[in-house]
């Protein structure tokens, strides 16, 4: 029966193994707490703007948000780089695949942190004081 | 293998739908866009998908802690095949009830 993947010798292939060992741990944690709140205790029918924006008034949610978007994109990355290593081996298109990976990778992940960083609710809402 | 293979398929799914959520939460900077949008999210096919979404994310979570035991537990190895059917019945517990507790309100209304 296969299991995980055999633990490399050292370098990075070492520090992407714990990495993915311990980052799973964590988003064990995180994204089943996101899950129950944002999914069971609240649904889609309640969340909106206004929703986010009272959530995000808080530094706590914030910072959780961001601590699992980095640690689940970077996690997920990793796993596709490993999928591409494992289907895509002509040099031409591991450049191709690689490369691509590494640009959208950057790209959302910069996105997301920026709007978590970034994110202001409009001054309506903080003059009514709403939670 | 076949557990492998579901690692791999739960994995690059949820991977995309993050993707797709970095998209649609950088649209917050957009409320009225944002807001509009929202009608895919609430659209039953989606509150039926949302499931599954869980379903994904509950099963690459427990195989990851079966993964970790057989890695990290010396007894891991030997247990590898009573754990499976742990996992197979912690994943039903928990994904049965939350699943009726989401699709309900789709299902009877609110």
């Amino acid at each position: 029966m296969y299991v995980g993947r055999e633990r490399p010798t050292g370098g990075f292939e070492l520090f992407a193994w714990f990495f993915m060992r311990i980052s799973g741990v964590v988003l064990i944690l995180l994204v089943l707490g996101h899950l129950a709140i944002m999914h069971l205790i609240n649904t889609v029918d309640e969340i909106d703007f206004d929703f986010v924006a009272a959530r995000w008034g808080s530094p706590f949610w914030r910072t959780y948000d961001l601590v699992m978007l980095w640690l689940a994109w970077l996690h997920g990355l990793n796993g596709l780089r490993m999928v591409i290593d494992d289907y895509v081996h002509r040099r031409g298109w591991r450049v191709v695949t690689l490369t691509a990976l590494a640009l959208v990778g950057f790209v959302l992940l910069a996105m997301g942190t920026q709007i978590i960083l970034t994110f202001e609710a409009p001054a309506r809402q903080m003059a009514a004081g709403l939670p | 293998m076949w557990s492998w293979i579901l690692h791999r398929v739960t994995g690059l799914g949820i991977l995309l739908f993050l993707a797709i959520h970095i998209v649609d939460i950088y649209l917050l900077g957009w409320p009225d866009v944002f807001n509009r949008l929202l009608f895919l999210y609430r659209h039953p096919v989606f509150r039926v998908a949302e499931v599954f979404l869980v379903a994904a994310v509950l099963y690459h979570a427990l195989n990851g802690i079966r993964i970790l035991l057989v890695d990290f537990w010396v007894e891991g190895t030997r247990l590898h095949r009573q754990i499976f059917w742990a996992q197979v019945v912690i994943f039903l517990l928990i994904w049965i009830p939350t699943s009726l507790l989401m699709l309900s309100p789709v299902v009877f209304g609110r």
